[in-house]
């Protein structure tokens, strides 16, 4: 796969900024369908909610392989600190893209409610149903949406940050049009 | 049985009945359930009634001589949360203020060989009465009680279940899986 420099791959920039757009259609969704009424209309929103997160969790298993097999490029220059805090909030990221999706659906079983992936793969049950289960599931499923939030707020500020502060390559090399590097990271 | 222990269980029995609480048989509430699995865009959702009543004489060797009836209890409908369960008891689904209580009543029971039995019925529910059949298995437990299991589809568009926008079958699926569980104590 072709790399300009020691950059991301085609591949990891294209994995990144759909999981980027999937978290925020999920997570929207999902904000959005606990202020509604019950009706068809939003059992087919809940649906695309748990697809898509169940897409998510997909996804960040694929980016894992692909980033064991296609390292990522080192860090530009930065205070050690500042490195650390990357690779923990990246750390992060990760676990939250599979715990989440899991949480939901272990959070479905527990309702009594199956979920049928894209309409065509029947998932099985994690837990049988179970109220008590389900309103504590539920809190743990919107606890842990909003700490991604949280952490999505610092990863995306500190790209920003990088971009616009430090002017260095950090934001630039994950932009999916391939600007030229500011600073030409080749050795 | 001595005529008085005899006498003293069926008034047991009455008082029982009256209350409410069991049925002739005892059937084992706690024990027992009365479960339904739905498909909502295309996706199994389970439920259960928490409260209903049973009056059951299920005797294998006088099936002629035997009945069931229940009483559920529609409110007590238990669902994936709050909200589907407010929604279940509303007008276009239960419309519990009206129709409280769906009733079972067998009007006829025939073995099918070994320990499956066929129940006939009618099942009332939201002021519409059909004539159903529940196909049931019979087995002993650990404890030597009867347990018959077996379930029955119900086309909920014909007790008008899910009227208006719900009356759309790709939303909810016209046919309901009730899957009943009932455990009887040793015969006496």
């Amino acid at each position: 796969m072709a790399r300009i420099g020691t950059g991301y791959t085609h591949t990891a920039i294209a994995l990144h900024w759909l999981a980027g757009l999937l978290i925020l259609c999920g997570f929207t969704l999902g904000l959005s369908l606990k202020d509604l009424a019950i009706s068809p209309q939003t059992l087919r929103l809940y649906g695309y909610h748990k697809w898509i997160g169940i897409t998510v969790f997909l996804l960040a298993m694929a980016r894992l392989a692909w980033r064991w097999s296609h390292p990522a490029p080192p860090p530009v220059a930065m205070p050690e600190w500042q490195r650390r805090a990357a690779a923990a909030t990246h750390a992060l990221l990760y676990a939250f893209m599979l715990v989440i999706p899991l949480s939901g659906w272990i959070y479905s079983s527990a309702t009594g409610v199956e979920v049928v992936y894209l309409g065509l793969v029947p998932l099985p049950d994690l837990v049988p149903k179970d109220k008590a289960l389900a309103s504590a599931l539920k809190v743990v499923h919107v606890t842990l949406n909003y700490t991604l939030l949280a952490l999505v707020t610092v990863h995306a500020g500190a790209a920003l940050k990088h971009h616009f502060v430090d002017r260095d390559d950090v934001l630039r090399r994950m932009l999916p049009f391939r600007p030229r590097p500011r600073r030409d990271s080749t050795p | 049985m001595k005529p008085i222990h005899s006498f003293i269980l069926s008034l047991a029995a009455m008082l029982m009945a009256a209350s409410g609480a069991a049925s002739a048989q005892g059937v084992l509430i706690d024990q027992s359930e009365i479960r339904f699995v739905s498909k909502q865009m295309g996706v199994n959702v389970q439920g259960r009634f928490r409260k209903w009543k049973a009056n059951v004489d299920f005797r294998p060797e006088d099936l002629a001589h035997s009945r069931a009836g229940f009483e559920i209890d529609l409110a007590s409908i238990d669902l994936a949360s709050e909200e589907s369960e407010a929604e279940a008891r509303r007008p276009p689904w239960f419309d519990t203020a009206k129709f409280p209580v769906a009733k079972f009543a067998s009007t006829g029971m025939k073995g099918v060989g070994g320990d499956r039995y066929e129940i006939a019925g009618t099942l009332s529910l939201k002021g519409i009465a059909k004539d159903v059949v529940v196909p049931l298995a019979l087995k002993r437990d650990v404890a030597g009680n009867s347990v018959a299991e077996g379930e029955f589809k119900v086309r909920r568009l014909e007790f008008k279940v899910g009227e208006g926008m719900w009356a759309d079958t790709d939303a909810v699926a016209n046919d309901v899986t009730v899957r009943i569980r009932m455990v009887l104590p040793p015969a006496r």
